[in-house]
């Protein structure tokens, strides 16, 4: 499959020059296929926010270059607004980006920037109201009179409205209750799967990211430790816990029980592969687990 | 980006720069600046540039730094210059029309510039040395005299403190939510002007709604701990003058006098 986001050599240094001077992130050479659904984790500072904001041109590496859809976006600076369009992002806390009298109007923010014609955006703000699981009578509704879950998935959907071919979501959970967070992450996989496209999730929950994602990218010091698949990924734990990252809470049940002796997997990340391996051992009859 | 704005910016350091009292640095940015308006020789001038050079050195600022807060005041001294050099009698050097230039005309123009350079040079070394505790709290005791007219010093300092807090935070959030718009595709950087302002209704509705929440968050965080003016209220950090801030007054009062004498003495180059 083609590479959708391609980097080469990207380093990013914040405040050049003065006392504060920090590279963010150094070195990166990635290249992400197109249809994953990528995990992104790494500790605060770990450079994550910094990197995904040089995907979509909010920022603009000190060295290296950057490929979406095999062209190099920092070619033609007056073409950086485009390239926002094709990869959609949507920053930490997003309902504070909202600020329209109207959801609608809200929502239909992005795809009036890309000068789409009127029908076109009724077409999308309802198929992207649609996307979030939010009823078509919020969109009369004020973006201030809705609830702190509801924003969240407003603000969303304002990004869902452009049809980017990547989205990438920093932190779309944060701040929510279990159940607002699973019922947006389970939009956003249902949204993927429909659309087929790419998704960047960064998330400090490696048991979301074990339930979701098909890729793991992991940062540690302001760069790229490792990408992988979720088993390659997870199955480091050691490397992991040094780093100040963790497994997913089941990974490391079965990996402590694999350790004492226990005849079971140590590779196990969801609770359903849990499930599975559990009834698997208990019907072979050995184990007495 | 708004973070490149540095005017006011604080650079952490252990100079003995650093280390001045901070009622003493702002009385003596003042004496600075009446010193500044008090030279009236080419010569006397030496004194203030010399002045400001050295303390830069002693007190590590970057000359990039430096360079870069003079910047967004360039097109006022060029104006200044520019109007000092047409509208000053005496000599004319060379006239055109209604222009004419004057021996006396060059020499107030590039006095006027290098007054404001020092000007801004100089009060930018005040905060660039002194973080916004220490000088809001340098700010409350000078003006704490006040207080027996019942002038809210207290209060006055108080809210300069929470304003110089701030600035940083709502700039880092401006930069957020310009980030976020951008990401939908806003288009700040082209259009005439109406659509420029108009670019600002996604960033400022925001921003207001975001100040607002911190600005009622803050309040009750403040009531928490029992915040209730400033009477009976004390410090952790009592503020001690010491050798240094005499030396630094001496010096001062040096350069002062220094002036002085130029000015009565030395003829050549007089304004």
């Amino acid at each position: 499959m083609p590479a959708i986001i391609k980097t080469e050599d990207l380093s990013h240094v914040y405040s050049e020059g003065t006392p504060f001077c920090k590279t963010a992130v150094g070195g990166v050479n990635l290249s992400i296929e197109e249809g994953e659904m990528v995990g992104v984790i790494g500790h605060t500072g770990s450079g994550k926010s910094t990197l995904i904001q040089h995907f979509n041109g909010l920022l603009k590496p000190t060295t290296g270059k950057i490929y979406i859809d095999g062209q190099d976006i920092w070619a033609n600076k007056q073409d950086i607004r485009s390239v926002r369009f094709k990869v959609g992002l949507v920053f930490q806390y997003p309902e504070y980006q909202l600020f329209e009298e109207t959801v609608y109007k809200d929502i239909a923010f992005g795809p009036k920037n890309m000068g789409l014609s009127e029908e076109e955006i009724d077409e999308r703000v309802h198929s992207a109201i649609r996307f979030v699981g939010l009823k078509e009578s919020v969109l009369e509704k004020s973006p201030f009179d809705l609830s702190g879950g509801q924003k969240r998935r407003v603000a969303i959907a304002g990004v869902i409205a452009m049809d980017p071919k990547v989205l990438i979501l920093d932190e779309p959970t944060a701040g929510l209750d279990p159940k607002g967070r699973d019922l947006i992450l389970n939009q956003i996989m249902a949204y993927h799967e429909e659309k087929k496209n790419t998704v960047l999730l960064v998330s400090h929950s490696m048991e979301d990211i074990a339930k979701f994602a098909t890729k793991v990218l992991v940062m540690n010091n302001a760069a790229v430790f490792t990408y992988d698949t979720v088993e390659a990924v997870f199955s480091r734990v050691e490397e992991l816990n040094d780093m100040g990252l963790s497994t997913p809470q089941i990974t490391r049940v079965f990996y402590e029980l694999h350790k004492q002796g226990l005849p079971v997997s140590d590779k196990i990340f969801t609770v359903k592969a849990a499930r599975e391996e559990l009834l698997k051992r208990l019907q072979k009859g050995g184990g007495g687990c | 980006m708004l973070k490149d704005i540095t005017i006011g910016q604080f650079f952490p350091g252990q100079s003995p720069v650093h280390k001045l009292d901070p009622r003493i640095k702002i009385i003596l940015t003042l004496a600075y600046i009446v010193m500044l308006f008090m030279t009236g020789n080419a010569f006397g001038f030496l004194i203030p540039i010399v002045f400001l050079i050295v303390l830069y050195l002693i007190a590590h600022i970057p000359l990039k730094m430096i360079l870069k807060s003079m910047k967004p005041i360039v097109p006022i001294i060029i104006i200044t210059a520019v109007l000092n050099l047409f509208f000053v009698d005496g000599d004319p050097l060379w006239s055109w029309g209604i222009f004419t230039i004057t021996k006396n005309g060059v020499a107030m123009s590039i006095m006027m510039a290098v007054r404001i350079l020092c000007l801004i040079a100089g009060t930018s070394l005040l905060t660039y040395t002194t973080s916004p505790i220490a000088l809001t709290d340098g700010i409350e005791r000078l003006l704490s005299p006040l207080k027996k007219i019942h002038f809210p010093a207290h209060e006055l300092a108080m809210m300069m403190t929470i304003a110089l807090r701030f600035i940083p935070t709502l700039i880092e959030e401006t930069d957020k939510i310009m980030s976020a718009q951008k990401a939908r595709g806003a288009d700040m950087e082209t259009g005439g002007l109406i659509q420029r302002a108009k670019a600002l209704v996604p960033i400022l509705i925001p921003l207001f709604i975001s100040a607002f929440r911190r600005a009622e968050e803050l309040a009750l965080a403040m009531e928490c701990r029992c915040y209730h003016g400033g009477e009976g209220r004390t410090r952790m950090k009592q503020l001690h003058l010491s050798l240094r801030d005499a030396v630094a007054s001496l010096v001062v009062a040096a350069c002062i006098a220094g002036i002085v004498c130029i000015n009565i003495f030395v003829t050549v180059g007089n304004f």
